[in-house]
């Protein structure tokens, strides 16, 4: 098979098992039957897939694994074994370990390496051990029942012990791609063929013969014990519209066997000679077939049965091989599948760097029409600004959209901390409970790629770090069962994702006194609650007392706080000693085209992102309150804290006459605080340049922009503009400062 | 720059020569030459955006067809007075390695001269001492026409770890 459907298969296989995935973690918390018999219905569905899949491309080690996982999970729906924790750590290791064999066979490893080996062996003999269980269990609960019904000895049914497989390929089989080796390559899989006799009686007079047709026909004795009908019909799944299959169970009733030989061309005779050979049926058995032969051809046919279309499970219903529901379990799976692919249509698989470049030239119409929109204002012509007002709002639409294809939900990098979670909590001896709000909340593709190992780190800080153990939460007061609550909603513009933990809390004293052993702080040195949970932000710094394998190397916060901050986002930490920790992250929704507001300071042009812009006002006497240094403003009865861009920037004031100072008023983090500025130049859609790494330690400027004129505007950081304003508001609400 | 020379001269003991193509051109009535592989491209002065906040000699940035170029002023970057503006004024685009990545960083000039061949064995090492610019920034002396030229050292001219530094205000 070529590299790309292989590309395909591992695609494929990927998105199966992270169903597979979340199906386990689902299975995990319920205590529901009939849900848990969906649960396991839809896992055995993925496995099977990856197994079907994985045949067809030849991958023996993943079809070899995947089976044995698919066979406890078989047991698991037939009732004889029942689900627990173990079975669920279980696959969810197996399904860990399929990951790595799709990798593997991705990267055209035919010989797996000792480690995948060791696990694969490992894994393969703890599912083993299940296997055996639950044949010891069904020989206990059924055992007796069925023991009479399954005698050898017992008239109808045959001694025996293997399955029998029965197999004509239609003559297309072979145009159809088909390889009639590759199957029983596959059967031997799952059994060992302990017989197999060529049936060349349709091949026609040479004169007759085209090359291009199948006329090959199998009878094989398969040595199978632990296998199940379905598993035997699995494998001829794909060549089912090209062949006739017809599958025995050992120890199958003679009335079945009556009943394929009828449907098969060859003479009875003949039949019933190979069955002799093989060693499916006995001398005895053989004439009973054959002597009732006739009588049996002549029900079929008062039945009205269509022989000609011959239905696996009508017959096996038949002759009660397989109950009713095997056969409704079958449809309906069948119908599943259906439904899923349907699914599957709805969507396209795209690949991110045609999107990237979209969104890349989508960037380039904007900064485009926006020449074109300056030079036709200019030009002052009525038909043409009508024109380009129609074009400019077109244009938005397609940024909007473009954008939006880019944007997906935060709740599947949510759902994979469930599986943390549970882990690590169960490695610690913890209760966590993890509680998801906001899944649906959307934000930038590669936002959302780029902030799953921070987000990782912190959640499993807030397990091993913030929850305590259930004694000692049980001394505290509090519910033995932690809980980690993950949120995510959009703020003006951003979006924030918070951890928060019901756990023990951050203790002040401790981050200081490790601080200042690591001298971090100089002692004595008066820092406020912020700076102080700040310092755990800082490189080498870990206050748990033991390094364990989860956290506590003290690497984990720094490189969050890094991580973070190269996104353009920001770290608060909150905490209350006793009663947990709150961890929050905001982020810039989107790191390609914002709609921003231009405004001018000085000779140079900023741009403020327009989703955090609260109000423009025109800053007065009547505002000011009289004191004309002071760096705040009574607003509608609010004391809004403001700074001039110009002093900040270093940029000219301007004074003359005419001049009016205007302040734009931001919101962010549910703070306000205001900008004076030069002139207010309106909305300008922004595609975000990134300004490299001569400028990437300074924080204040975000990212810059090309005007329309072809001029460069800096994009002005607000939530890092408005904690230095109100920090500098801070230094003048002193005692010591005007306040009235 | 330092390596690149040394193996210019190495290069030169085995097969005679090798000979190096320098663009000179003046800042603040001095010339200077860099070497022809670092030069992108020179573009004339102009719209150049200021960004608050950086030292004095990062001059801002410039829109080159839709890429945003960071500039630096030569003449404040070698702590001179600044140039006088004139419509000979150009700004040189190099390339510049940084962590392994290639980014563009402008420089401004006062006007552009031409392009020299210079050999290997006609560079002298910087002196120590006795120099208008700091010695870090020379990677060489070239010997033309018997006056020598200041080669530049763009690797440290440009270096990002001192450009990106926040000015203390």
């Amino acid at each position: 098979m070529s590299d790309e459907n292989l590309q395909i298969f591992a695609e494929e296989a990927e998105d199966l098992l992270a169903v597979a995935e979340q199906a386990l973690l689902h299975l995990d918390d319920l205590d529901n039957p009939a849900e848990t018999e969906d649960g396991v219905g839809d896992l055995f569905r993925t496995f099977h897939t990856i197994k079907g899949a994985a045949g067809l491309f030849g991958l023996d080690p993943i079809v070899n694994f995947t089976h044995i996982v698919e066979s406890v999970l078989g047991n698991i729906r037939e009732g004889t074994l029942a689900m627990d924790q173990n079975l669920v750590s279980l696959f969810l290791l197996s399904r860990d370990h399929l990951e790595n064999l799709v990798g593997a066979a991705l990267a055209g490893v035919e010989q797996l390496d000792d480690d995948l080996e060791k696990v694969d062996s490992d894994l393969v003999g703890k599912l083993n051990d299940y296997l055996g269980k639950s044949a010891a269990q069904e020989q206990e609960s059924n055992g007796p029942a069925t023991s009479s019904e399954a005698d050898p000895d017992a008239p109808e049914g045959v001694a025996s012990t293997n399955w029998h497989v029965s197999l004509r390929y239609g003559p297309n089989a072979l145009q159809n791609g088909m390889d009639p080796a590759s199957f029983i390559g596959y059967l031997n899989t799952l059994g060992e063929i302990e017989h197999l006799t060529l049936i060349d009686d349709a091949i026609p007079p040479w004169t007759e013969f085209d090359p291009e047709n199948c006329y090959l026909g199998f009878e094989i004795e398969v040595n199978a014990p632990d296998t199940t009908k379905e598993a035997l019909e699995e494998v001829f799944e794909f060549v089912m519209d090209d062949c006739k299959v017809a599958i025995l169970p050992p120890h199958s009733h003679i009335e079945a066997y009556k009943k394929m030989i009828a449907e098969l061309p060859e003479t009875d005779m003949r039949i019933g000679d190979i069955l002799l050979a093989c060693g499916a049926l006995t001398d005895r058995e053989k004439d009973d077939v054959l002597n009732a032969q006739d009588r049996l051809a002549d029900e079929a046919i008062a039945g009205g049965e269509d022989e000609s279309v011959p239905q696996l499970g009508s017959i096996a219903v038949g002759k009660q091989v397989v109950q009713q529901e095997v056969v409704d379990a079958a449809i309906k799976k069948q119908s599943d599948l259906k439904s899923q692919r349907e699914n599957a249509m709805q969507t396209v698989r795209v690949n991110s760097r045609k999107l990237e470049s979209l969104v890349n030239l989508v960037g380039e119409l904007v900064i485009g029409s926006a020449n074109a929109e300056l030079n036709a204002r200019r030009l002052a012509d009525a038909n043409l600004n009508e024109a380009m007002e129609n074009l400019l709002r077109l244009v938005e639409e397609v940024r909007d959209t473009t954008l939006g294809l880019r944007m997906v939900q935060i709740g599947e990098t949510f759902s994979r901390f469930k599986r943390v979670v549970r882990e690590v909590s169960r490695d610690l001896g913890k209760d966590i409970d993890l509680r998801i709000s906001g899944a649906e909340t959307e934000l930038d593709k590669t936002l959302v790629e780029k902030i799953g190992d921070p987000l990782m780190h912190l959640v499993r800080n807030a397990i091993d770090h913030g929850i305590e153990s259930p004694q000692v939460r049980r001394d505290a007061g509090k519910p033995a069962t932690g809980t980690v609550f993950l949120e995510a909603f959009h703020d003006s513009g951003s979006i924030v994702i918070r951890i928060r933990d019901d756990g023990g809390g951050l203790s002040k004293d401790k981050i200081l006194n490790k601080a200042i052993e690591k001298g971090l702080v100089q002692a004595g040195q008066q820092l406020t609650e912020q700076e102080i949970y700040r310092l755990i932000l800082e490189a080498g710094f870990s206050t748990a007392d033991s390094v364990s394998n989860l956290s506590g190397r003290g690497v984990g916060m720094d490189v969050v706080r890094r991580n973070i901050e190269t996104l353009r986002g920001q770290v608060e930490i909150a905490s209350e000693e006793g009663k947990g920790s709150t961890v929050t992250i905001r982020l810039p929704l989107t790191l390609a085209i914002i709609d921003g507001f231009q405004v001018r300071v000085g000779d140079t042009q900023y741009i403020i992102p327009l989703d955090m812009v609260d109000e423009c006002l025109e800053l007065n006497d009547a505002l000011r309150s009289g004191d004309s240094d002071a760096n705040y403003v009574n607003l509608r009865g609010e004391i809004l804290p403001f700074m001039r861009l110009s002093d900040m920037f270093d940029a000219e004031r301007e004074t003359h006459d005419k001049h009016r100072d205007h302040i734009v008023v931001v919101k962010c983090a549910g703070k306000r605080a205001g900008f004076v500025v030069d002139e207010l130049l309106g909305e300008h859609q922004t595609v975000i340049r990134p300004l490299g790494k001569v400028f990437q330690n300074l924080r204040e400027i975000s990212g810059s922009t090309i005007l329309g004129s072809g001029e460069v505007a800096m994009i002005i950081d607000i939530p890092e503009m408005v904690n230095k304003v109100i920090a500098s508001g801070q230094l003048d609400f002193s005692p010591s400062g005007a306040v009235h | 720059m330092q390596q690149q020379m040394s193996q210019h001269v190495s290069a030169g003991d085995a097969r005679g020569d090798s000979v190096t193509q320098f663009l000179t051109f003046v800042s603040n009535g001095e010339v200077y030459g860099v070497s022809i592989l670092n030069i992108r491209e020179i573009v004339s002065y102009g719209n150049i955006t200021r960004v608050p906040m950086m030292p004095d000699f990062v001059a801002g940035v410039i829109n080159l067809r839709g890429s945003v170029v960071p500039v630096v002023d030569l003449a404040l970057r070698f702590a001179q007075e600044p140039a006088a503006r004139t419509k000979r004024s150009s700004v040189v685009i190099l390339d510049v390695m940084y962590e392994d990545e290639e980014m563009e960083i402008g420089i401004t000039v006062d006007v552009v001269n031409e392009v020299l061949d210079i050999r290997a064995s006609e560079v002298e090492p910087a002196p120590s001492f006795g120099t208008k610019i700091r010695t870090d920034f020379i990677s060489g002396m070239g010997k033309v026409d018997n006056q020598l030229l200041v080669l530049l050292n763009i690797e440290t001219i440009l270096s990002v770890e001192e450009l990106s530094a926040i000015s203390e205000r």
